[in-house]
């Protein structure tokens, strides 16, 4: 282990990732709000285009119920479409290795991964799914899904802003910038990159290889790059081969790792920029950034710790079982911590060979609601949830009426952020309980102690997380687990959508009030620190129970070299 | 409601050609253009037959050769995997000591030797093409051996080693690693060089 060189890799993660999401957080505030940008001369006809093909008006605007109805509409859309492609594809183009139609429920359960902005994944890309479905079906719902996750924040920042009226934004709008101006051109630059690093783009067949010893070897191809692009960047997750990450034609060396790891961060770090500007406060920008970047730094910092200290458990110097050796042990945490901060759930290790309090930190991540940067857009409206609840109990305890910019936080607010945030978890817990006490649920986990409940645990929290990361030990591909993660990805999505669009709803309606003397300053280091505290009271307290019958009893009984 | 049905599906058209045609096509013929030979999967051609790929580990057993890390699915990739265990797996352990005791044994090293960790745990994709610079050393005695190569040829190994470390990349991305595959086409040229004076 080279410590100097892994706080070097660190250390210049962490430069890339500020800088960027400074300067591209100003890029999307006109991108995304219509303004000029470097991009418009090339877009803004397609844009205009886009707009008399679906005949939107740019400046007709949705009450939030009507936002709310458009927005599911085009999901449940999105579902059926996905659904009947997969269960059709052996009569589609495209179909080299003649995949037959996949079977119903793993067909729903993929079909509403993607489209929740999940891609939890119950199958082996290569395996399963012809390329017609991969390019035409996952691929396009990676480039939305993560879309309607920014058009939603879009509509609570309006929420926020506006003084005494009733409009939040036209989600095709929305829809329609966030993929020309935030998602398609990163997407391009970052493929590119990773070509030419090794990752695949061909549509040729598979290639049957005669090794050096004589023995056969089958080598995948596909349009690889651009799938991984948009599924690093849009916090999808969703791999091309089995492995995600790991394979080394999906993420060849170190180089292609650095920038799949800050692809992952890039566009929900930026957008706390987006959002500050639009709320007319750097500051607060600022202060929600870095209680995010704490988390991180705290996330990543245990994990390594935990893995360096746990490799004494076997004669060996690091614990390298599901690691890749290019990678070595950091490279694997940054991405464990990276991967489920957001809501992205790609892997480059496997998570269920972590160490315990490694894989704690992934599971924490997760049922925190992913506000740790987060999934693009998700992130941050999760992280608003919070911040409701902050200023309400700042509120509470100096005895003034809640406000946040200037609009009052009143039980109609409270109501619908707590129901947001407390949704996914009752669908985590409830559905582990179920699993975890079933015949059926108990049948599929692989690992026997308390990594046996760590795996059921994991299932629903990356479901209902939209994560899409898994302990794989798990086999997930039974009608259970693909009908119940299912639910999970559903109620996780829409459940946390649904009361922020509510909120924002009525926030618009609200008049601004004037700041006084009074006010709860919302950009400094007291609002940090509550911010954080809130964050951290609320996940340990629904989670503690579980986590320990699980990582945290799993790490002490290692310690005594109990094995099962 | 209806109208948005429509939209929905209009949407979804629309974006199936840009991201679903357009982009992708666009990417693969940047790819192809520039980038063939990576874009392609980094073939290893010889004789015009592809013997495998840069980026894939192959299983070596031969004592002539230098050995890959555990494979979980054996190096055949379809589909890729891993052995998922956690670390209070009963199982790990038992294959973690039959590891650590082959690769003493074969090597012919000093059981107290010290085994770079990568040796003894599977990889996370199954066809892991890196070992790390040390566990390559460590075969170096049992190739000599086995292809009766003298000291000097011998010495040749320890640098075709070092020069085929191709990770961290810059210096500093990434872990140390020696790419296999290349390291046994070398070893190959080596002793084809040798029997060409003979």
């Amino acid at each position: 282990m080279d410590y100097l060189l892994d706080f070097i890799q660190f250390s210049l993660f962490l430069a890339v990732l500020i800088s960027l999401s400074v300067l591209l957080g100003n890029f999307f505030y006109n991108g995304l709000n219509g303004e000029k940008n470097v991009l418009s001369f090339f877009l803004s006809k397609t844009e205009k285009f886009i707009y008399s093909l679906l005949k939107v008006d740019a400046n007709h605007e949705m009450s939030w119920k009507r936002y709310a109805s458009a927005l599911l509409v085009s999901n449940i859309i999105g579902i059926l479409v996905l659904l009947v492609m997969q269960l059709t594809q052996i009569y589609l183009p495209l179909n080299p290795q003649h995949l037959p139609n996949v079977e119903f429920f793993l067909a729903l359960n993929t079909a509403i991964s993607f489209v929740t902005n999940t891609n939890w994944q119950s199958y082996s890309g290569e395996v399963t799914l012809s390329n017609f479905v991969q390019m035409l079906g996952l691929a396009v719902q990676n480039f939305i899904s993560p879309a309607v996750g920014i058009a939603v924040l879009l509509a609570v920042v309006r929420g926020i802003a506006r003084r005494k009226e009733s409009t939040i934004g036209n989600y095709w709008v929305d829809l329609t910038r966030s993929i020309l101006y935030v998602l398609l051109p990163l997407s391009i630059i970052v493929a590119v990159l990773l070509v030419s690093q090794g990752v695949v783009q061909s549509f040729d067949s598979n290639v049957a290889a005669i090794t050096i010893q004589g023995e056969t070897q089958t080598i995948p191809l596909g349009p690889a790059a651009s799938q991984i692009a948009i599924k690093q960047l849009g916090t999808n997750g969703g791999g091309f081969f089995g492995v995600n990450s790991a394979f080394p034609f999906e993420n060849s060396s170190p180089l292609s790792n650095f920038i799949q790891v800050l692809s992952i961060l890039l566009i929900p770090g930026a957008l706390v920029f987006t959002f500050g500007r639009m709320l007319g406060s750097k500051k607060h920008a600022w202060a929600l950034f870095g209680v995010m970047l704490l988390m991180f730094i705290c996330g990543v910092v245990i994990s390594y710790w935990s893995e360096v200290s746990s490799s004494s458990t076997f004669a060996a110097n690091q614990l390298m079982e599901g690691k890749e050796t290019r990678f070595g042990i950091f490279n694997s945490v940054l991405w464990s911590t990276a991967t489920t901060a957001a809501s992205n759930g790609s892997v480059n290790s496997m998570h269920s060979s972590l160490s315990p309090i490694a894989g704690l930190i992934v599971l924490l991540n997760m049922h925190l609601g992913e506000i740790i940067f987060g999934g693009v857009g998700s992130g941050l409206y999760g992280m608003f949830l919070f911040i409701l609840i902050t200023v309400f109990i700042a509120g509470l305890m100096v005895g003034r009426t809640p406000e946040y910019f200037g609009k009052k936080i009143e039980s109609y607010e409270i109501k619908w952020a707590m129901i947001g945030i407390l949704l996914p978890s009752i669908a985590m817990l409830t559905l582990t309980a179920v699993g975890a006490t079933t015949q059926t649920g108990l049948s599929s986990s692989l690992n026997k102690g308390p990594h046996g409940l760590s795996e059921i645990l994991y299932a629903f929290s990356s479901g209902a997380a939209n994560n899409g990361s898994a302990f794989a030990g798990l086999s997930t591909n039974t009608n259970f687990y693909n009908i119940f993660i299912g639910l999970a990805m559903l109620i996780g999505r829409y459940g946390v959508i649904l009361p922020v669009l509510a909120i924002a709803g009525n926030l618009v309606k609200k008049n601004i009030s004037p700041v006084t003397t009074g006010t709860f300053a919302t950009d400094n280091l007291l609002f940090a620190f509550l911010l954080f505290s809130i964050i951290m009271i609320v996940g340990a307290l629904n989670f503690f129970p579980v986590l320990s019958l699980g990582p945290i009893l799993e790490h002490f009984l290692m310690q005594y070299r109990i094995n099962f | 409601m209806k109208k948005e049905i429509v939209r929905s599906l209009k949407m979804l058209l629309l974006m199936t050609i840009l991201t679903g045609i357009i982009y992708p096509l666009f990417i693969t013929a940047i790819g192809q253009i520039f980038f063939s030979d990576k874009a392609n999967g980094s073939l290893y051609i010889k004789d015009g037959k592809v013997r495998g790929s840069f980026l894939l580990g192959q299983n070596f057993t031969d004592s002539t050769y230098f050995h890959s890390r555990p494979s979980a699915i054996n190096y055949n990739p379809i589909p890729s995997g891993a052995s998922n265990l956690g670390l209070t797996s009963k199982l790990l352990h038992e294959q973690f000591n039959e590891r650590k005791s082959n690769f003493l044994l074969t090597n012919g090293l000093d059981p107290a030797k010290e085994v770079s960790a990568e040796m003894l745990f599977a990889s996370a994709s199954g066809v892991d093409p890196h070992i790390s610079k040390q566990a390559a050393y460590l075969q170096v005695f049992r190739i000599a051996k086995a292809r009766s190569l003298n000291k000097i040829q011998t010495n040749k190994i320890y640098k075709i080693v070092d020069s085929l470390t191709e990770y961290p990349q810059f210096g500093f991305l990434g872990n140390e690693a020696v790419n296999v595959l290349k390291l046994n086409i070398k070893l190959d040229l080596l002793t084809a060089k040798k029997r060409d004076k003979k």
